[in-house]
């Protein structure tokens, strides 16, 4: 469960002050498929990155499965990140220099599992998302599509809580978002949080649960 | 996070760019490789110095007439001259036990002739135990005959060049030879080997000690060599001689003893010190390849944004981030120092070449040396890049390509 109240975050720009969320309330239950819209520069990705603890609220409280987020340090909140939460990018984020595999392993090397494990894991994860072929591959040989999928599995390979996902399919074209967003969408069926940023309305519509921003603020809900 | 993970992560991130990296692996192997080199060429000095006094002759004490300020204890009474040393001096120094072999020295030069050429040479009397003291080696002949050391005798060694100039091809064992108003026969003839410092071994005439200090119409000696029987006994041999030597010279100090090993002790110390510093200049150049390494991470850290956030994204906290990055330098430097001392090893073979005579070999302190500074500078001048890639902002860092 998340639980945002009053969630404020202003940044400096120049001389003035952007309000990118005012005051804002959410309640997101375990397993739900919310979906992220409004226009660009309302907020979106800020809610993502706070509710991620990639971003801290300037004002306001922040409980994720009832615990208090707002006064961690670093180190615990990096620790939170890497067990219940996964992050899927618009640009995928992929580490040029390694392959595919490498790429997967990366968040279960930094938590220092065991090889024999994360070579484990690592193989039933390219086989469910169908990249068996592709493990050696670097990202620049891989397509759109499967470096999104590779981005997914490694967001996916701790077995997080919640999957956080800003503008999955903005730079695929349409079959290879259609992959992706089946395979989001399975993991939402096994229960994971699914919460997700996107422009496209049809998407959008997919999601059991609509939030709609403006302006920093949460326009609508449902 | 696992040590082997963070070093397998670190090098490949480290040889991921082999272009930007190749520049600053030069400038550290340069580095590395002139400490290693540098240090291997006065390390070779040292040696070098140091086999030239060994070849003097080893567990070696020189006792001088008079007494040496530097050598400490009282100073001399006002007036008191010291005495001469004798052959009967050299003679009772037997009595120690840890002794072996005593030369008396009388030295001086004399014209020397044969036939018709006469050359100025230096006239060197002594004892048979001068060829095992100063461990000579002869060429055709014998060495001074077992005589009373108090008498003199008729017969002489000439150094193999004084041989070559007074008889050249001729034979010159069985032969006579004028050396002042006295007649002397050749009994032998020194081999090529002798060029041990302080005293030309090759142009030379070897006599009994007697017979110099008739030549020279004198009774004293120029300096006593002594072979102490082994290393441990040099401190006991010492102390005897000052005592026998003491007893007869009416209870007065007036002699100063050298050991070889004091000797050698002091040059061992100035070549080491002078190969330190020299080493050490040499490693300023590792601080300018630590620049470059600071230079090469923060171009890395900036290069690679994204990839720091997306570390912190999947986990990674601010401290891992630092240490993947103060990894990363640790192992760019670790293989520049590789290959400086790939660079070293590939210099002295080629010098060893050059120049065969010159005794190099790298001392094993230069490689560790080498090695570990130039990791600590790797890693010093990788604090910073790495404090900044741990400080980037996540959200920043992602929001760009
Ligand atoms: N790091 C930042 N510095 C300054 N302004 C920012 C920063 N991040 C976001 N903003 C501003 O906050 C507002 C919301 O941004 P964002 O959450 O990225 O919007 P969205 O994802 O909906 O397009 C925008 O006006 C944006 O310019
Ligand atoms: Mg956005």
């Amino acid at each position: 469960m998340i639980s945002l109240s009053k969630i404020r975050r202003e940044f400096q720009v120049g001389d003035e002050q952007v309000l990118a969320l005012r005051d804002v309330d959410l309640t997101i239950k375990t397993g739900e498929y919310v979906s992220i819209m409004g226009p660009s520069g309302s907020g979106k990705s800020t809610l993502l990155n706070i509710i991620g603890l990639l971003d801290r609220p300037d004002k306001g409280s922040y409980l994720l499965e009832e615990e208090d987020m707002t006064d961690l340090d670093d180190r615990q909140q990096a620790e939170l990140r890497r067990h219940k939460i996964g992050f899927v990018f618009q640009f995928f984020h992929l580490v040029p220099r390694m392959t595919a595999a490498d790429n997967i392993e990366l968040p279960m090397m930094l938590s220092g599992l065991e090889p024999k494990e994360r070579k484990d894991r690592v193989h039933a994860a390219l086989a469910s998302f169908g990249l068996s072929n592709r493990a050696n591959h670097r990202p620049d040989q891989l397509s759109g599509g499967q470096r999104q999928r590779v981005a997914i599995a490694r967001a996916t390979i701790m077995e997080p809580h919640i999957l956080l996902a800003d503008e999955p399919t903005g730079n695929l074209d349409r079959v290879s978002g259609q992959e992706v967003i089946d395979i989001i969408e399975a993991l939402n069926q096994k229960n994971i949080t699914l919460i997700m940023v996107t422009h496209d309305p049809e998407l959008g519509r997919r999601a059991g649960r609509r939030i709609n921003m403006l302006d920093g603020r949460i326009d609508s809900d449902g | 996070m696992k040590i082997t993970d963070i070093t397998k992560f670190a090098f490949r991130a480290a040889t991921g760019y082999p272009t930007r990296t190749l520049l600053m692996l030069l400038a550290m192997a340069i580095g590395v490789g002139s400490v290693v080199l540098l240090s291997t060429l006065g390390d070779g000095a040292r040696r070098y110095v140091i086999g030239q006094f060994s070849s003097l002759g080893t567990n070696l004490l020189i006792v001088l007439p008079g007494r040496s300020e530097t050598v400490g204890g009282p100073p001399p009474l006002l007036g008191i001259t010291p005495r001469d040393l004798t052959i009967a001096d050299a003679m009772a120094l037997h009595r120690s036990s840890a002794i072996r072999y005593v030369a008396p020295i009388a030295v001086g030069a004399a014209p020397v002739s044969r036939g018709g050429r006469t050359r100025e040479v230096t006239i060197l009397g002594s004892t048979p135990q001068l060829y095992q003291v100063r461990q000579l080696t002869m060429d055709k002949g014998r060495f001074l005959p077992e005589i009373d050391p108090s008498r003199g005798a008729p017969v002489c060694v000439l150094g193999h060049e004084t041989k070559r100039e007074l008889f050249g091809n001729d034979q010159a064992v069985g032969e006579l030879i004028r050396i002042g108003d006295w007649r002397f026969r050749v009994i032998g003839v020194l081999s090529a080997k002798g060029e041990s410092i302080g005293l030309d071994i090759a142009d030379i005439v070897i006599v009994p000690v007697a017979s110099a200090q008739s030549i020279f119409n004198t009774t004293s000696l120029f300096r006593i060599m002594v072979e102490a029987v082994n290393r441990d006994a040099i401190p006991r041999a010492k102390k005897h001689i000052a005592r026998i030597i003491r007893e007869r010279h009416d209870g007065d100090d007036d002699i100063t003893i050298i050991s070889q090993d004091a000797v050698l002790a002091t040059f061992d110390k100035i070549f080491t010190a002078l190969t330190l510093t020299v080493a050490s200049i040499a490693s300023i150049s590792l601080a300018v390849a630590g620049i470059l390494i600071m230079n090469v991470m923060l171009i890395a850290v900036s290069q690679r944004r994204s990839e720091v956030g997306l570390l912190k994204a999947v986990g990674a906290p601010a401290g891992q981030i630092l240490l993947l990055f103060l990894a990363e330098s640790a192992v760019l430097s670790a293989i520049g120092a590789v290959f400086g001392l790939i660079l070293a090893a590939i210099a002295t073979f080629i010098l060893s070449r050059v120049f065969p005579d010159f005794p190099l070999a790298t001392p094993l302190w230069s490689l560790w040396a080498g090695v570990g500074v130039a990791v600590v500078t790797g890693v010093l001048f990788g604090v910073m890049p790495a404090r900044r890639a741990a400080r980037l902002d996540p959200v920043q860092s992602l929001s760009r390509r």
